[in-house]
């Protein structure tokens, strides 16, 4: 298949690797800063070609995992409202909120129905006039300009049963978020190809620059995780910080400009609750003044109160960087894939349940 | 969630466009696309919308690296 087998090449990898491991004298840990590195490293088995003096750590970039249990218990109580009807990417569906989760609300009668994009949450509102349709907005700049553009679609077409709860999260505050706490040890990031699609390198700059901390955006093949630690192996033997581009078959210097613009249009940056990092300022999305009519937190009273963590999970401290699962106590007894305790077990992409599924007993 | 995959471009209807790999077909939206593309052309995709065309000179870009890493011996055609 065009663009996918040839990164998914055996002796290829195995030839990187050995590069890699011809320059790496200096001791390394870098953050994959996207759950879909996550799962890929395990995946292809990356840690196991690695010198063991370099250390891959996860960082916060699942969507799922780090929305506030605020947020999940906004979207069970929007989901209780009489003829509401509840859309959502699935990962949402079974994470716990304080006291419930989507899919056991569905179990008790709530209309909860999965989509794979916003346009499907659209005909669901063009094919239900009598009802509300809600659609729960997550997801990094990879996925809020596509929901940007469905609200665009729907004032374009008068459709005015459509709303979305935005939960929407930028990644760069957050990487600055972590570096600026000062507990997070990194000395270089993989930074998430898909969400470069659409922002470019730029918002990464000072992280690079202030940090002296190297970013390299990084596709999702093997082969495309293997180059991007080569250079920032490169980087780190020639004492470089700089921002750089692996991933250049989708990422280019300046992004995809039209998304961004009906990004913004839509929305604005607003501060936010991270689960684990709490708020961020300026790492969230609302909807503007001029689309509060497709905004849900203007159309319904969803004030809910605020929500501890579970008791003894230690998502937070994994999504900075400075746990493992294996540091956490519920971590494979209380805490399974089968029942979840925190975030980080629910969503596939999550490091709890990539560790669950990959690492050995 | 930010699994985004390459597919060709079969068919264009205006903001519509059917997108196939491997035997794998769907519709998708051309909305926020940075540039129109053209059927044969390839695309990545996800949720439902095409995020960029893939301009196959940049892809060789990745090609030539490996080639300075030493990992092939020439940048395939």
């Amino acid at each position: 298949m065009k663009y996918l087998s040839e990164y998914r090449d055996g002796a290829l990898a195995s030839k990187i690797a050995d590069g890699i491991n011809a320059i790496s004298k200096k001791p390394a840990r870098f953050m994959e800063v996207c759950g879909t590195h996550t799962v890929a490293i395990f995946r292809h088995g990356i840690r196991g070609i690695l010198p063991e003096h370099i250390e891959l750590i996860s960082g916060p970039g699942c969507p799922v995992c780090v929305t506030a249990t605020r947020d999940i218990d906004k979207a069970i109580k929007v989901g209780r409202i009489p003829d509401v009807i509840v859309a959502t990417f699935g990962d949402l569906m079974r994470v716990p909120g304080s006291e419930s989760s989507l899919q056991k609300e569905k179990s008790l009668g709530a209309d909860v129905r999965m989509v794979y994009s916003t346009m499907d949450a659209l005909d669901i509102a063009r094919q239900n006039g009598e009802k509300k349709v809600v659609f729960l907005g997550i997801g990094f700049e990879t996925t809020s300009p596509t929901i940007a553009a469905a609200v665009l679609a729907a004032e374009a077409e008068g459709i005015d049963n459509f709303s979305v709860l935005s939960s929407h999260k930028l990644i760069p505050p957050a990487v600055g978020a972590l570096l600026a706490g000062g507990e997070l040890d990194v000395s270089g990031f993989i930074c998430p190809g898909h969400v470069s699609t659409v922002i470019g390198t730029a918002p990464y700059e000072p992280v690079a620059a202030h940090y002296h901390t190297p970013c390299v955006v990084v596709g999702f093949e093997p082969i495309d995780i293997l180059q991007g630690i080569y250079m920032l192996v490169s980087q780190i033997e020639a004492g470089e910080a700089r921002v750089e581009i692996q991933y250049r078959r989708s990422v280019t210097p300046e992004g995809n400009p039209n998304a961004i613009k009906t990004l913004y249009r839509v929305f604005e940056p607003c501060d936010a609750p991270w689960r684990g990092l709490g708020v961020i300022p300026k790492s969230g999305l609302a909807l503007r003044e001029e689309y509060r009519a497709f905004d849900a937190d203007a159309q319904f009273d969803l004030e809910v109160p605020d929500a501890p963590e579970p008791p003894g999970c230690m998502c937070g401290d994994i999504l900075r960087g400075v746990k493992t699962p294996m540091d956490c106590k519920l971590f494979r007894k209380a805490c399974t894939p089968e029942n979840p305790v925190g975030p980080c077990m629910v969503s596939t992409e999550g490091t709890c349940a990539a560790y669950y599924k990959y690492s050995r007993l | 969630m930010c699994l985004a995959v390459p597919m060709e471009v079969i068919e264009i209807d205006g903001q519509n466009a059917r997108v196939g790999l491997g035997g794998v077909v769907r519709d998708i939206r051309l909305d926020i696309l940075d540039e129109r593309p053209e059927i044969g052309d390839y695309v990545i995709v996800h949720a439902g919308f095409a995020l960029h065309r893939i301009d196959p000179e940049d892809a060789r870009i990745t090609l030539q690296l490996w080639k300075e890493m030493g990992a092939i011996d020439e940048v395939p055609e």
